[in-house]
């Protein structure tokens, strides 16, 4: 039954051996060309790093570049006759390092001695001019080149971030497989946002190389050598002059300058002192410098319009007064007793309007606004009233932006809070509250909590009368880009926009005759505007606040100033605030006196 | 005893003969691979894998004697005890075993580590002959089928647990022995053009051609032949589940597998794809013994295989040293005495007088055949990288002991062939 199946088993083994051995005398007689491959050659393969894309700021002015640095590589079998005092001279390292570097090159798990080394990394321009016509003198080593960033003021870093070695730790995350261990990737700001846009591609180049390491030419006239791409070029919003004016003016303080174009969402200006010079986390020194930037008290790798979590302080004001028209619990002209006896207040006033409440910042009325608001007698128990007003209330609030991040084109931006009737079962754990509990959010203190950029956003809502766009710092990707769709949005607020005009008159009248008339008002335009002075753990002072937008028709641009521990908004804010505006419209100051408060007062 | 000990006579020298020489010019090729003309090293220096394989060949020896003392009757009676301990051993390795470049073979005894999986080979062989050779087997039962196929796949799944698939395929090969013994070829014929279509699936981009191959020989079939509706529909059936066959692979590639699995997919099934990428190490192998020439560069004097640029090159990829140092001569050689050997074990198994040793012999066979195709075709392009050893070449202890086992079991029952009762 299974005859002949011996004979064919035999066969195909016979077979497959002929197969071999013809297909060998193929490769190694009659194809030469893997003896001329060979015979000492070998090759070389060479990657070619992308540009990372470059960044420009609204008038097309150049923010980052690269600019070229050089890695030392090595081959150690290729390490002929080695003069290590005359190899330590020309490097410029000590002996002890040059041991050092050697050994820890030697543990990394991917060491070979046949192939390409990392030896020293990132010499910069000058470094490699004074190696360049010594490396001859030592076999082995090669050079491998490769771009940093570089910046052409030593502005904005907390939004720009930086760009370092891939961590361990990312590396493993990294699902892609594009990363290789060495590789630079952004790791703050927008070069990590847009990291995907500005990496561009690798190249990879194939060159044969003969005994000595000199190069032949390329493998196969180049058939499977890939070109690099460049990065994508971002196109921001930021105006570099606006910026580094803004950094200048927070020098020495802490806080933070957000300045909005209303009727785009670009982010003209995002200054949070103290900061730091981004070129200090470039190049060779990157580990040392980010070691002392990192562990500086002051925290200036905190970015504070992102991060820094305040209560809204009286500018809250505004918010609650459009949500009391919207809910019909006043009407413009309702006048409020100034009652000091629940609440405290300021200035001399007695009985104003809510025009003149938001003025002059009027407490008593605050609070009597927002318990009319939050008690409506819709039910008879006066907390479950409470209940259903704060859940109102919370609506029209969150519709400004407030209490969720706004998804602006950075990482790590927080959420800041406004309390819901959840929040506060949680906080009373569950026992019963009601208005007499919480009122302090009438005016903008207690449970809330903002971030800067939200304030900010706040104003554009205001200058747009009642929408906004998320506000962004990049406009577009690439030469031609278009506006990024997610930017072309408009959120509009639950408030009829019918309403935002009582906001803006108040608004101007705080900077024509109220809190802010001494320091914010412009002559040659009508600012709109409103001081904060937020509350701060004593001894510290408050911290000052000023948001605005100007001119009042056809706003171009909103603002807000945070300045931390510096007192009543209507002094260092209020400045700064005003400053900035008249900068961006008008190119600089016509006060500087104002200019030299600001700089030379310490606010304390 | 001094019976069974002696039978220097019977034991067939020519195998012997075969093991020596191949033994001793893979101990000399792997020192040659890993030779370093500056460190001005000795092949006894056990600090090289050359000294260690030295030890590994004094302890086969060992084995070897062994295996011939012991009573021939041993193997058969036990071959189900080992299997069920080898089974155990391999549930056990992936969780107290260690890991060696990705797969987690090996378990540690003091400074050396043996991998199980590659005794299994033997001990499969034995368990598969035994049931083969059993009284009142026959091969045409389905339930003797079913069983055959169970105690070669429970060890390859588990292997597979070790993610060591290229010795978990080794296990495939007992198809050839279950040929041999009478399984139709049906199965065989199956397997294998469901292998080609997975492999033209991913070779071949666009599907339809595929289909319309497919369709193209069924007209002709159709046409040339006897055209009862039976034949007819039987065709056409057999044509869609083909063509059903390409479109869920093609749907699992294309669809279910991330992009970089797909690419060390297509890697895999074509040596020629990327060869400047994922299979670097084809093209620097294809160099390396492409570079030899006719007659080899000489002995040490290869540069290809000692730069790095040949991975494994004293074990997988010993053969590229070779090639290039021996030239098409030393490979026409290693080829050559490979086939003769293979021959001349079906020439033993074919003169045993019980189904025991043949299946036995067909096995060892089998066995060196897979290690043997697939290992020289992956370094000259022929067949994707699988990481098997070349037997009796590559460097390993629990290789090559595994192989000597295998091979001298078969002479020691060879050598007895006479004094068995006939069941055949």
């Amino acid at each position: 039954m299974n005859e002949g199946r011996r004979e064919i088993v035999q066969l195909v083994f016979a077979l497959v051996g002929i197969i071999f051995i013809v297909k060998l005398f193929f490769v190694q007689v009659l194809d030469n060309r893997y003896a001329e491959l060979a015979d000492g050659n070998a090759i070389l393969r060479e990657v070619e790093y992308p540009f990372r894309g470059l960044i420009y700021d609204r008038n097309n002015k150049l923010i980052v570049y690269n600019t070229p640095e050089f890695d030392i590589q090595v081959i150690i079998k290729d390490v002929k006759n080695f003069d290590s005092a005359r190899f330590c001279a020309v490097f410029e390292i000590s002996r002890e390092e040059l041991r050092a570097r050697f050994k820890e090159m030697k543990a990394r798990k991917e060491y070979s001695p046949f192939k390409p080394t990392l030896f020293l990394n990132q010499l910069s321009n000058i470094d490699f001019a004074r190696v360049q016509d010594h490396l001859d003198e030592f076999p082995g080593f090669y050079i491998q080149a490769r771009t940093t960033r570089a910046y052409q003021s030593p502005t904005l870093a907390n939004a720009l971030g930086y760009v370092s070695e891939i961590s361990k730790e990312n590396l493993a995350r990294d699902a892609s497989g594009i990363y290789k261990q060495g590789d630079y990737v952004g790791q703050s700001g927008i070069e990590s946002f847009y990291e995907e846009q500005l990496r561009g591609k690798r190249g990879v180049r194939f060159k044969l190389r003969n005994v000595k390491g000199i190069e032949k030419g390329s493998f196969k006239n180049g058939e499977y050598d890939t070109l690099s791409t460049p990065g994508a070029n971002l196109y921001t919003g930021i105006d570099i002059d606006l910026q580094q004016y803004g950094e200048f003016l927070m020098k020495g303080k802490a806080g933070s300058i957000v300045a909005i174009e209303p009727a785009s969402g670009e982010i003209l200006s995002l200054v949070s002192g103290p900061s730091y010079d981004p070129s200090l986390l470039t190049g060779r020194n990157y580990s040392s410098n980010f070691k002392l930037i990192s562990n500086d008290t002051l925290k200036p790798l905190f970015n504070r319009p992102l991060m820094a979590q305040y209560r809204p302080g009286s500018i809250f004001k505004i918010a609650q007064a459009m949500t009391a028209l919207q809910e019909k619990v006043i009407t413009p002209d309702t006048r409020i007793r100034c009652d000091r006896t629940i609440i405290n207040c300021h200035g001399a006033h007695t009985n104003e309007d809510l025009r003149g409440a938001i003025a002059n910042s009027c407490n008593p009325y605050f609070h009597n606004v927002l318990r009319r608001m939050l008690n409506k007698g819709i039910v008879n128990d006066p907390f479950e009233d409470t209940r259903i007003g704060l859940e109102e209330w919370n609506k029209h609030i969150v519709s400004f932006g407030f209490g969720k991040r706004l998804g602006i084109d950075l990482p790590n931006e927080k959420d800041g809070l406004i309390p819901t009737p959840a929040y506060y079962d949680r906080a009373y754990r569950n026992r019963p509250w009601k208005f007499s509990n919480i009122y302090s959010i009438a005016i903008g203190e207690g449970e809330n909590l903002v971030v800067p950029i939200q304030m900010a956003n706040f104003a554009a809502t205001i200058a747009n009368r009642g929408y906004y766009y998320t506000p962004h710092l990049v406009k577009a990707i690439g030469e031609n880009g278009k506006p990024l769709p997610q930017y072309l949005e408009r959120h509009y607020t639950t408030i009829d926009s019918s309403y935002f005009v009582i906001a803006v008159d108040a608004m101007q009248k705080v900077v024509e005759e109220g809190t802010g008339q001494y320091r914010a008002r412009l002559a040659d335009v009508i600012v709109c505007g409103k001081t904060g002075t937020v509350q701060n753990a004593p001894p510290l002072f408050d911290h000052s606040v000023f948001i605005a937008f100007a001119p009042r028709d056809n706003p171009k641009i909103a603002i807000s100033v945070y300045v931390e521990d510096a007192g009543q908004g209507a002094r260092a804010a209020a400045s700064i605030a005003s400053l900035m505006i008249e900068k961006y419209l008008f190119g600089g100051t016509k006060r500087p006196h104002i200019e030299q408060y600001v700089l030379n007062n310490k606010f304390e | 005893m001094s019976r069974e000990a002696d039978i220097s006579g019977k034991l067939d020298w020519v195998s012997v003969l075969l093991y020596v020489a191949m033994v001793g010019l893979g101990w000399l090729n792997i020192f040659a691979a890993v030779y370093d003309e500056t460190a001005n090293q000795s092949i006894f220096d056990l600090s090289l894998n050359s000294g260690r394989q030295l030890m590994f060949i004094a302890a086969a020896v060992v084995i070897i004697l062994a295996i011939i003392i012991i009573d021939m009757r041993f193997y058969e009676a036990f071959a189900y005890i080992f299997y069920a301990i080898i089974l155990v051993v391999l549930v056990m390795v992936p969780l107290i075993g260690k890991e060696v470049g990705g797969n987690k073979s090996w378990i540690g005894v003091g400074s050396f580590g043996v991998q199980p999986s590659e005794f299994a080979k033997f001990i499969t062989a034995l368990a598969v002959a035994k049931f083969i050779g059993s009284v009142g087997f026959r091969m045409d039962s389905l339930r003797n089928q079913a069983v055959l196929f169970a105690m070669i796949l429970f060890p390859l799944a588990l292997i597979l647990l070790q993610k060591d698939f290229g010795t978990a395929i080794v296990f495939l090969s007992f198809l050839v022995v279950f040929y041999r013994e009478g399984m139709s070829p049906f199965i065989l014929i199956v397997g294998i053009s469901m292998a080609a279509l997975a492999i033209l699936t991913l070779i071949v981009k666009n599907q339809w051609y595929l289909h319309g191959i497919i369709g193209a020989v069924v007209v002709v079939l159709i046409f040339f032949g006897k055209r009862t509706v039976k034949r007819i529909t039987t065709l056409i059936f057999g044509a869609l589940i083909l063509i059903l066959t390409i479109e869920s692979f093609d749907y699992v590639i294309n669809n279910v597998l991330p992009e970089r699995h797909k690419k060390r997919l297509e890697a895999l099934v074509n040596p020629n794809f990327d060869p400047m990428g994922i299979n670097w190490n084809v093209t620097q192998s294809k160099i390396a013994i492409g570079s030899g020439g006719f007659s080899g560069k000489g002995f040490l004097k290869g540069t290809q295989t000692k730069f790095d640029f040949v991975p494994e090159q004293s074990t997988d990829f010993i053969f590229c040293t070779i090639g290039e140092e021996h030239g098409w001569i030393g490979t026409l050689l290693v080829v050559t005495v490979f086939v003769f050997f293979l021959q001349r074990i079906i020439f033993i198994a074919e003169r045993q007088k019980n189904r025991f040793a043949r299946a036995y012999g067909y096995s060892v066979a089998s066995i060196f055949f897979f290690h043997f195709a697939v290992n020289i075709g992956m370094t000259i392009g022929l067949f994707p990288v699988i990481g098997i050893p070349l037997p009796f070449f590559s460097y390993g202890g629990s290789a090559l002991w595994s192989f000597t086992v295998l091979l001298f079991i078969l002479l020691k029952l060879d050598a007895h062939r006479s004094q068995v009762l006939q069941r055949i």
